[in-house]
């Protein structure tokens, strides 16, 4: 399907990251909001109060971002799609509804623009640190999808694909910003909308009685339903089955909970997304994503020119982790440069990944600024050394 | 009407749609879920067929009605229902409601949760739903206590209860959650007891056919904890104590309507007024201040 053209801003704008995110939702079909105001995200909902009047939904602030990360799952099985925005002290009370709309199979996105942390931090600066919660934040097991964008271009970009992936498996979505990207301005070009592909919600065409909510189909996904549709569906967290039906016991729990891990591991390989340059011939790779990828570049290049063939691995979805990927570079006996604005948390995947097989070195940094180029290229020397 | 009355009343309710020997209540329930977990003369039963009785009195085809509800004894409501139905999280129905409700307007939506789960933990989305006037309809299920996790005190429970949190009796001050609702901007508040079923009945249909936050709060006997712990008998015997100390006073100051561990219990219609709901005040407001720019929003 094709963009709906009221959401669709067409034109070449100057755009900060947190406007071209909400350009992003409502050209991907967003037409529900519930936030609750955070430095540095809140200007994404800011302007999505100010267009949803006009192209046609609902904003509403909520009390808090229990509220807020919950309001928006009632509304998807309305029938909306619909995210919700925040920031770190906002993501932490978010965790409990991350894990409902995993269990629940509720697509939907949540935008989680970056800034240091722990605890209230650094409000108005960037970093990278909300990269494990953002997967292993809620209790149980669960797996979810998540983008990290490197431009305002890149925050309208993905957040389309944001919406399209979460109504394709089904699953919550978390889209990584951080206050550098959320604050810059750069040019935003917004297509035609016959030229932005909107993935539908997969509703069923089963008739009531014989639909089931939570039974796999296509990719190991159920079809979706709404509310009012005559399905008279049952929608709990606790383990269910594919009724929606409480079932609490190691089978169903093996069929539900083994299922929505399964559905995101063992499609990694489709959900999977990163560039790649200079790594044919590359002795050290540096890996990183979102704003520290552009520092990196540069690093990289600077590195190159002082004669270190070195090469480039960003990463625009970090979970699924491209493990094969990274298997494969350390296979070739690539040393790694993780690059991130943190004291090392996909570092351990990279090193997990890598498996000894060549040195794994941690570019870390607290965040509150991005990385010097120098200290990325300190690295990387590092790592060419001791390969 | 005497107690016996009462039940003899809701035994003649006893015949279902078709009319044939089936249960009473298929049209509504799941009944390939039935048993349910309640304990025998727990109150929370009583609510769910006196809901029943006033959807099927108001007619609203049941395809366009949603029930949402926390968690706790109470908050299993939704998983027997045979409408669509959503058991999220402690504290938040209300704003799974909310934007269940605003995502289609169309739909009547109704939480069904315990006192725990509205007030206690999700006392700020209550407070916050009734002063935007957000249109559904909360039944309140008050058992005076968090009765799933085996009885410990509540935001409700009267002072010196005896629960498993407070063994030596509870030294706080609980709501009194008619005057909450009310000074919050609720539009329609009850308050009955799991005994008054045609008066719950009614303001079931009263509530769920007036716009905006209407709240009921139903006084239920939780004969397996709060009763035993608190020496009041079975379910029965509860009951028959809601006979005994219940007082009709409609239109009461809502302040005056407290409950006490041993104390009369008013009950009755306290508030029933009018009030632009969430979204009419958002259609309304924005029309005036957008004019035809604005895209007036049905869902
Ligand atoms: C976040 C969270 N905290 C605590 C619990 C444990 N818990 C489950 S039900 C409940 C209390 C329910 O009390 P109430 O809403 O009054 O329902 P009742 O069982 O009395 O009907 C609690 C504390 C939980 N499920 N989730
Ligand atoms: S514990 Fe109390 S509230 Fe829960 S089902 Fe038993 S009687 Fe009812
Ligand atoms: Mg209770």
């Amino acid at each position: 399907m094709k963009a709906d053209p009221k959401g669709v801003m067409t034109g070449a704008h100057y755009l900060d990251g947190d406007h071209a995110c909400c350009e992003g939702a409502l050209a991907a079909g967003c037409r529900f909001i519930s936030g609750y105001p955070i430095t540095p995200s809140t200007e994404v909902v800011e302007r999505f109060a100010s267009r949803i009047p006009i192209v046609g939904g609902v904003f509403i602030q909520m009390e808090d971002e229990l509220a807020s990360s919950i309001a928006l799952q009632g509304a998807v099985w309305a029938g909306k799609k619909a995210m919700t925005v925040t920031s770190g002290p906002g993501f932490s009370l978010m965790m409990e509804h991350i894990g409902l709309a995993a269990m629940t199979e509720c697509p939907c996105v949540f935008v989680n623009v970056q800034r240091g942390g722990p605890s209230t931090g650094l409000p108005t600066q960037p970093a990278q640190a909300d990269m494990m919660q953002a997967r292993w934040g809620s209790h149980g097991d669960y797996e979810i999808i998540a983008l990290s964008p490197s431009s305002p271009q890149e925050c309208f970009d993905f957040m389309i694909d944001a919406f399209n992936i979460s109504e394709k498996y089904r699953v919550p979505v978390m889209f990584m910003m951080d206050e550098c990207v959320g604050h810059m301005i750069e040019r935003v070009s917004i297509p035609e909308a016959d030229q932005i592909e909107i993935t539908e919600r997969n509703y069923t065409k089963l008739p009531p009685g014989e639909y089931l909510p939570f039974k796999p189909a296509e990719n190991m996904v159920p079809e979706m339903c709404k509310v009012g549709d005559g399905h008279r569906i049952h929608v709990t967290g606790l383990t269910h089955d594919y009724r929606g039906y409480p079932a609490m016991n190691p089978e169903a729990q093996e069929e539900q909970v083994g299922r929505i891990v399964r559905k995101i591991r063992d499609q990694a390989d489709d959900i999977v997304r990163y560039e790649e340059f200079d790594v044919e011939d590359a002795d050290v790779v540096v890996i990183s994503y979102g704003i520290t990828h552009r520092v990196a570049v540069q690093a990289v290049r600077a590195a190159r020119d002082k004669g270190i063939k070195v090469g480039m691995m960003r990463l625009i979805i970090v979970w699924p982790f491209p493990e094969k990927r990274i298997a494969e570079l350390a296979e070739q006996g690539k040393a790694l440069v993780m690059a991130e604005l943190n004291y090392g948390q996909v570092f351990f995947e990279v090193d997990r990944c890598a498996k000894g097989k060549v040195p794994v070195i941690l570019a870390g940094h607290g965040g509150g600024t991005v990385h010097e180029t120098d200290y990325i290229v300190s690295k990387i020397e590092e790592a060419y050394q001791c390969r | 009407m005497s107690v016996t009355d009462e039940l003899k009343a809701a035994v003649q309710a006893q015949t279902n749609k078709s009319g044939d020997a089936g249960h009473p209540m298929e049209d509504f329930l799941r009944m390939d879920r039935i048993p349910h977990i309640w304990c025998p003369t727990c109150g929370i039963g009583v609510v769910v067929n006196c809901f029943a009785r006033a959807l099927e009195k108001i007619g609203i085809p049941l395809d366009d009605v949603a029930v949402v509800s926390g968690i706790g004894c109470t908050g299993r409501v939704a998983g027997y229902v045979k409408i669509d139905s959503f058991h999220t999280t402690h504290g938040r129905a209300i704003p799974f409601a909310t934007g269940l409700k605003l995502g289609n307007p169309k739909l009547k939506v109704v939480v069904i949760s315990g006192d725990g789960d509205l007030v206690s933990i999700g006392g700020n989305h209550f407070v916050h739903a009734a002063r935007r006037n957000v249109d559904i309809t909360v039944i309140c299920v008050n058992n005076f206590n968090y009765a799933m996790t085996g009885g410990q005190m509540a935001a409700t429970s009267p002072t010196d209860s005896i629960l498993t949190t407070s063994p030596y009796g509870n030294f706080e001050t609980p709501f009194n959650l008619p005057f909450l609702a009310e000074s919050v901007g609720a539009t329609y508040v009850a308050r009955w007891t799991a005994l008054h079923i045609h008066r719950q009945t009614e303001a079931m249909i009263d509530a769920l056919t007036k716009p905006g936050f209407t709240f009921v709060e139903i006084l239920a006997p939780c004969p397996t904890i709060f009763e035993r712990r608190n020496k009041f008998g079975d379910g029965l015997d509860r009951l028959n104590y809601y006979y005994e100390h219940s007082e009709i006073k409609h239109g009461e100051p809502t302040a005056n309507v407290d409950v006490g561990l041993r104390t009369k219990i008013i009950v009755g219609k306290f508030v029933d007024k009018d009030r632009p709901t969430w979204l009419d005040s958002m259609n309304s407001h924005l029309k005036r201040k957008l004019g035809d720019r604005f895209t007036p929003y049905e869902g």
